[in-house]
């Protein structure tokens, strides 16, 4: 795009925040407060995971983008244009063919490669917030290491309700150090995250924070040793493909209660009902 | 008694303000012990206890701590997350406001919980356990182990405070004015709770009290304290039976005649 | 199938871009605004915009107002992105608000003071009735005029400081923090805080400056001297070595005057809260200043209680582009994130329902599972993210 550098920020606002990033990196989970630029986008919709990917990407790079699972809801298509605009990167849908990964509130059901980077958009990266809302306190708990206020947390949950009752932006220990917010994933991704080949990548452009897990890094999901990690999911198969261990979407098809689940990853079903998965409504629209 | 001191200081001076808060105070404390502190408000007890548990630099004198390995720790010159540490599992602080150490959207067992799994308690089960076993030991019905503590009396707040505070088993407590605000008779009971416990587990304590009759109760040394001065110190019976300094016999007087 | 309402993402965001520039120009029947007539006429509403969007460019402040549609605060975030891609060559001297060219000029606590006082175009006496005249086509007004104060004008601190009843400025020569390129950290210290509060929303400032004098962190505050005019900007190229003038800004600035006790090693002395803005904003740079003092608390060994005083929570919220880009995001899809609690308050809600059939008919089962599941659901309390 005229007038504007390649990928929209400056060399010089790229270069701080690779210097954050490789930052975030040596202190796997650890935020790393950074120079945050005003971007032409809103705060909140995706300004930190903008400047990651803008800082990271470079001309042979191959985008995908995705927001909830999806390449085609609006807040994708409109990152992924901006990045066709500013940067003229080949982008795609499909999980394999990234080469960066921007996401928010999900991880591909594809299992990413040592090759790729996922970027997490981030809307608050602080995991104590709710708990501890001054920054300067969590910032000394996180020094310390002082995390028995996020178990008491989670000892409330079991005995009011006898389990853990966070679905989503479920807290995780990084490397045995570092509490983190896995952002706003549901709790179904969390696993993926454990020793994952690709680097992942975060960034929250509004509260001005990158931090980042390493390749192949142990992420543990907080638990008790006799409550264990649970991840949430519909008990069903998706209807479009039929697939059973992929994270499902709930549409409401009528007033009467009639649901629909289906893959929240767009490209993971797609790929699956062109190798000849099919599920119950598909089999349904066959015989009509 | 060993002869070895828990906790030292020496010289310890403090200027807040215009106020000289303490002046070279010097204190000691064995394992096991009750040292009672007392003076009337604006003496300087609550500014020591706070500078004997580092909460508060002084600006001049120091305060060693013996560690359970044995070393002694400049409890000022430690690194913060070490005083951190020592503050969450060896030694604990009992606030006269109760509220100010319970978590009051956080229900009893949590409150109590919390100690233990800032040590790394990682078992559901155990820690509850734990805290229906200190619930009983506090008095406090193990049935309200899930009710929040703001549906809890005065007494039973401070008795929780307690149970939250001693459920690491700390081998030294400071308490400050555990039993100011309360009624005459829950103050009875919980001075009596207070005594068994600390004898029974062996801890040391440093108690702040303006209440003669508290300290007489509890204490086996007290320390008297007049504008941010030690002016006496002795067993507790020695001084409260036959007070040397004019202020300590002012003090037991007022009592006797009130 | 309904479920492919969300496809077509592109083409719905080209239309609705397309309705949007249709719904800005209007009634085509109707004159284009033109941005000459934005600057002159709506000159506050520019100026608002300049202020949050920290660009001082009534021109492109015009472009951003006729842009937003009028919605100041989409405005200033216009100006915002544009600012930011924008290369640093040089920076200023601080401005000297005692040689501004002076265009409005009261004091509240000094009846006439050297320089006089000055009304200058304030709305401040006007009764607030609705003008039908105006709305029938504006006459060309004129306003007598006077010749220019020839008298110089020192500033009311200025004045109070000879006395020696004010606080000295502490003379600071590092140079100024800037959380346009280095993220907040705490303690912040007074630079970083007036920088915030100069690009933060009025609005915000103005409730939080109004707790102040409701009792929450009040410090008896008198408005020692408000004044509005151009003054000059000036940099000192190094190739130069001097300083040249490049223009002037025109800014309200607002001296609040506060009673302060003294301390140990300061004796009794007044204490300010300091205000400055681009354009005509007196009611911001006013608030501005009380928020300013009032997060001096600490510093000046006052209790910090009220909201006004906490700096932690005036910076993280006084900026609107991050507070309204947060607050607005809402809208964006969260269905992965609602699915996943819909499922679970399913599982807890099968759990209760378990539980209640269990104890309908007993079983030695339940007895053993203290505390799991066998107690009542009870609303949740606790923080629950």
């Amino acid at each position: 795009m005229i007038g504007y550098n390649f990928a929209y920020l400056d060399e010089q606002t790229k270069r701080m925040i690779r210097r954050a990033l490789l930052k975030a990196v040596a202190i796997p989970g650890h935020q790393v407060p950074f120079g945050s630029r005003e971007m032409p986008l809103p705060y909140g919709w995706g300004t930190g995971g903008i400047q990651v990917t803008a800082s990271v990407l470079g001309q042979q790079d191959v985008l995908k983008v995705i927001d909830q699972g999806a390449d085609d809801t609006t807040n994708a298509v409109s990152i992924r244009r901006f990045f066709a605009r500013t940067a003229g990167v080949r982008t795609t849908t499909h999980t394999a063919d990234a080469t960066v990964i921007q996401t928010r509130h999900r991880i591909p059901e594809t299992k990413l490669r040592d090759d790729q980077i996922i970027v997490y958009q981030v809307p608050q990266p602080e995991p104590l917030f709710r708990l501890e809302p001054s920054r300067v306190e969590t910032r000394r708990m996180h020094g310390l290491a002082d995390y028995g206020l996020m178990h008491v947390k989670l000892y409330e949950d079991i005995a009011r309700y006898g389990q853990i009752s966070i679905s989503y932006d479920y807290p995780v220990m990084v490397n045995g150090r570092y509490l983190m917010s896995p952002s706003p994933i549901p709790s179904f991704d969390n696993p993926k995250m454990d020793r994952m080949p690709a680097l992942q990548l975060f960034g929250a452009g509004r509260e001005k924070r990158i931090y980042a897990i390493p390749p192949w890094t142990e992420v543990r999901s907080l638990d008790f040793e006799d409550h264990p990690f649970r991840p949430i999911n519909a008990p069903h198969a998706c209807g479009l493909c039929g697939a059973t261990d992929a994270y499902l979407d709930e549409v409401v098809t009528d007033d009467r209660g009639g649901r629909l689940f289906v893959c929240s990853d767009t490209d993971h079903c797609a790929e699956r009902r062109a190798a000849g998965h099919v599920g119950a409504e598909g089999m349904k629209e066959a015989a009509e | 008694m060993s002869d070895e001191t828990l906790l030292s200081a020496r010289g310890l001076s403090l200027t807040l303000g215009s106020v000289q808060a303490l002046q070279t105070v010097d204190v000691d404390l064995w394992p096991g012990e009750l040292l009672a502190i007392v003076g009337e408000s604006g003496s300087g007890k609550t500014t020591l206890l706070n500078v004997l548990s580092g909460r508060r630099a002084p600006d001049a004198g120091a305060v060693w701590y013996r560690d359970p390995a044995g070393r002694l720790q400049d409890v000022h010159a430690m690194p913060a997350p070490a005083l951190r540490t020592l503050h969450r599992s060896d030694w604990g602080f009992v606030h006269q406001d109760p509220r100010q150490n319970l978590r009051m959207s956080v229900s009893a067992g949590g409150n109590v919980g919390e100690r233990l799994m800032a040590q790394g308690a990682r078992h559901y089960g155990s820690i509850r356990d734990a805290a229906l076993e200190w619930l009983e030991q506090v008095e406090i019905d193990p049935a309200r182990i899930d009710d929040l503590p703001r549906t809890f009396s005065g007494g039973m707040l401070q008795r929780l405070q307690i149970a939250r505070t001693l459920v690491t088993h700390p081998r030294l407590v400071f308490m400050d004015e555990p039993t100011g605000g309360l009624d005459v008779s829950v103050q009875a009971r919980l001075l009596d709770l207070i005594r068994s416990l600390v004898s029974r587990l062996n801890i040391a304590v440093v108690l702040v009290t303006h209440d003669i009759a508290v300290a007489r109760l509890l204490a086996h040394r007290i320390a008297v304290m007049q504008r941010g001065r030690v002016v006496e110190t002795g067993l507790t019976d020695q001084v409260l039976d036959d007070p040397q300094h004019p202020y300590t016999q002012l003090l037991v007087s007022s009592v006797l005649n009130a | 199938m309904a479920y492919v309402a969300v496809k077509g993402g592109e083409r719905a965001i080209d239309n609705a871009h397309a309705w949007l520039a249709e719904e800005r120009r209007g009634d085509p029947a109707l004159p284009d605004l033109t941005l000459p007539q934005i600057r002159e006429q709506l000159g506050r509403a520019v100026d608002r915009a300049m202020a949050e969007g920290s660009l001082y460019d009534p021109d492109l402040g015009a472009l951003a107002v006729k842009q937003a549609q009028g919605d100041l605060i989409e405005a200033a975030f216009l100006l915002r992105a544009y600012r930011t891609t924008l290369p640093r060559f040089a920076h200023s001297r601080p401005i000297d608000t005692a040689a501004m060219q002076v265009e409005r000029r009261i004091s509240a606590v000094f009846k006439d003071l050297p320089g006089g006082q000055i009304l200058g175009p304030t709305y401040d006496y006007t009764h607030r009735l609705l003008d039908f005249a105006l709305a029938a086509g504006d006459l060309v007004p004129h306003a007598p005029k006077a010749h220019a104060p020839q008298e110089p004008m020192p500033r009311v601190p200025d004045i109070l400081r000879a006395e020696g009843m004010m606080e000295a400025d502490a003379p600071d020569d590092a140079e100024p923090g800037d959380l346009t390129r280095e993220p907040l950290t705490f303690p912040a210290d007074r630079d970083v805080r007036l920088q915030a509060l100069a690009r933060g929303d009025e609005g915000f400032l103005l409730g939080l400056g109004y707790s102040t004098q409701r009792g929450y962190g009040g410090s008896h505050p008198f408005a020692g001297e408000i004044r509005m005019g151009e003054a000059a900007v000036e940099i000192v190229p190094p190739e130069l070595g001097f300083a040249i003038d490049i223009g002037d800004v025109v800014v309200t600035e607002c001296q609040m005057v506060n009673q302060f006790k003294g301390s140990k090693t300061v004796p009794p002395q007044f204490t300010r809260g300091y205000g400055l803005v681009f354009g005509f904003s007196e009611r911001k740079a006013m608030a501005m200043a009380l928020v300013d003092r009032a997060m001096r608390a600490e510093e000046l060994g006052e209790d910090v209680t009220a909201p006004a005083q906490n700096v932690e929570f005036v910076l993280y919220h006084s900026d609107n582009i991050e507070a309204t880009g947060f607050v607005e995001h809402l809208k964006l899809p969260h269905y992965v994130d609602f699915q996943s609690e819909l499922q679970n308050l399913r599982r807890l809600r099968a759990e209760v329902e378990r539980a209640a059939e269990a104890e309908q008919s007993p079983s030695p089962v339940a007895a053993e599972g203290r505390g799991e599941g066998a107690a009542p659901p009870t609303p949740h309390e606790g923080a629950v993210p």
